[in-house]
């Protein structure tokens, strides 16, 4: 596989799935907590990486993912428990985390190869040259693999889930009279997003993974009538962000993450404007 | 009697402030009931807490002599029409199918009965040439009966409505009222929170009477006297000068409790 093939496919797998999942954020008003949990990763990715000596591997994974699920518990009990205002919860709960997770990884720093650089706006453009082999044979990038399954399992989370999550983003009194755990399909979208963030976090770094999660969602949630159609948009425009942005990046021999970011805010300042015009 | 809803001894408070103070009654079956009280007399938190979405800090509730866990789904509940973003990418058909949702179904496809319910209710709130529509198109009223229509596609028993005619049109008004007594007379209990005092002895059968503590609770003809209505409402000026002939202005005091003569000017 050609390394250029690698690397988008990597940021389209990563984009549509965080593009999914954001369109939950969004409808829940709560893309704010898909940005602590990206930054309150870092910590179990230090862990994870100081014991297992390499970058997406499973345990970092693991780590990660459920250093993100403790952020949004804390922050709930902050908010709902401790009557902690909740954009209050939500930034005390990810600066503290984040900023242990500097700590480590400074303090580790000749054990562990992170460089703050690459937390921040991740390496994309290194996806080709981490490879791991199954029996003597190699298998290609490990983030291509890793997103590629990140996506499967949002598509099937989202798929099977459907119903529980239109009813609890749409109306969380009404599904709770009935029954239905709100807390239990909150917490599993909190994991879900954690994962796809640490699988993004890779290639995008921990601040524009904030974007893939907020700015494909918010430009579809302009233009859709219908959460179905809103879902699909939004891992279209996820899909569409990403292609351009590499394309845009590679045309002017810039950072890659910067360049999809960038251009998923100029997609939904187009369709902003679009709607807008419309309406008059 | 046969009963409907009983709450025993409840107290539930609100940021360690009490909302309901031990309020004690039982309900009968198959009337439309009202909730009534001033704002803040905990009309909405006794609503919340019989459907478990607040706990009481002693007392308890039942509902057709169970526990809300056993008869989940005999029980449907109108939340307040502002407590969701009508915003929100859905058309009529899907929130009305809402009411087909169950924990054990969760996981499985719409099925054409859950379709053909979800069509019915509609019909029945006079709605169902919007069954396309998106939901943030339709008026207030519309949006009350979309989650009236909603309630009714889960087939309920009993169905417990916040300010169901809060910021509707007069048309919406006349369709809820028509349904309340269609429901009334297939032996449906209805349990509504109400806050306007003149339409209430209109509207209900049966009525509770609230001020953080229970004030009466009752067939409307019982509770719906001066001397109750007095001690529910105090001297809420604004309330009871539309009560007309039921209290004359020359029994209370003209002024509101918290307003002071000479206030300190700067």
């Amino acid at each position: 596989m050609s390394p250029t093939l690698a690397i988008a496919l990597t940021a389209i797998f990563t984009a549509i799935s965080c593009a999914v999942l954001g369109a939950f954020l969004v409808l829940r008003k709560m893309t704010m907590v898909g940005d602590a949990i990206s930054h309150a990763v870092l910590p179990g990715i230090a862990i994870a990486y100081l014991l297992s000596q390499s970058r997406a591997s499973l345990p970092m994974f693991v780590g990660a993912a459920l250093v993100g699920v403790f952020a949004t518990v804390v922050i709930e009990i902050l908010s709902k428990k401790w009557k902690v205002q909740s954009d209050a919860s939500i930034g005390m709960t990810f600066t503290t985390l984040f900023a242990l997770g500097v700590v480590l990884i400074t303090y580790w720093s000749d054990k562990v190869d992170l460089d703050q650089e690459c937390v921040l706006y991740g390496e994309i453009a290194f996806v080709p040259f981490n490879t791991w082999t199954l029996g003597g044979k190699s298998m290609g990038p490990i983030a291509l693999w890793s997103s590629g399954i990140l996506l499967l399992m949002v598509l099937v989370y989202t798929l099977v889930g459907f119903k529980g999550l239109l009813m609890s983003s749409f109306n969380e009194d009404y599904a709770a009279v009935l029954g239905i755990g709100i807390g239990a399909w909150n917490l599993s979208l909190m994991s879900m997003v954690s994962l796809a963030t640490v699988v993004s976090f890779e290639s995008v770094g921990a601040i524009l993974v904030v974007a893939l999660l907020v700015a494909p969602a918010a430009t579809a949630y302009l233009v859709s009538s219908q959460l179905k159609r809103m879902i699909a948009l939004s891992a279209l425009f996820g899909l569409s962000g990403s292609l351009g942005g590499y394309l845009l990046s590679a045309a002017l021999d810039t950072s890659i993450a910067g360049g999809i970011a960038t251009t998923l805010g100029i997609q939904f300042a187009v369709a902003l404007t679009l709607v807008q015009l419309r309406k008059k | 009697m046969e009963k409907s809803i009983e709450v025993h001894n409840l107290t539930v408070s609100y940021h360690s402030k009490p909302v309901l103070w031990d309020v004690d009654f039982e309900l009968p079956k198959g009337k439309i009931i009202g909730i009534v009280g001033p704002n803040g007399s905990g009309k909405t938190t006794m609503l919340k807490t019989v459907m478990g979405l607040m706990k009481p800090d002693s007392g308890y509730t039942e509902i057709f002599g169970q526990p809300l866990d056993k008869v989940r789904e005999r029980v449907s509940y109108v939340p307040q029409r502002e407590s969701v973003d009508w915003d929100f990418p859905a058309d009529v058909m899907d929130v009305v199918l809402m009411g087909r949702y169950r924990k054990n179904n969760l996981f499985k496809r719409i099925t054409k009965e859950d379709r053909r319910i979800a069509t019915e209710a509609l019909e029945k709130v006079n709605l169902l040439e919007f069954a396309d529509r998106q939901i943030s198109q339709l008026s207030g009223g519309q949006q009350q009966r979309v989650f009236i229509a909603r309630s009714l596609a889960q087939q309920a028993d009993i169905y417990l409505m916040d300010e169901p005619f809060v910021g509707v049109d007069a048309a919406t008004e006349d369709a809820i009222l028509k349904l309340l007594r269609d429901m009334k007379n297939e032996g449906k209990t209805v349990v509504i929170v109400h806050h306007d005092l003149q339409t209430a002895n209109e509207y209900f059968d049966w009525i509770v009477l609230l001020n953080t503590r229970l004030v009466a609770a009752g067939p409307k003809e019982q509770v719906f006297t001066k001397e109750l209505l007095q001690e529910a409402y105090g001297g809420r000026l604004t309330v009871l000068s539309k009560l007309g002939d039921l209290i004359s202005d020359t029994e209370f005091p003209l002024r509101e409790p918290d307003f002071k003569e000479d206030q300190p000017q700067g």
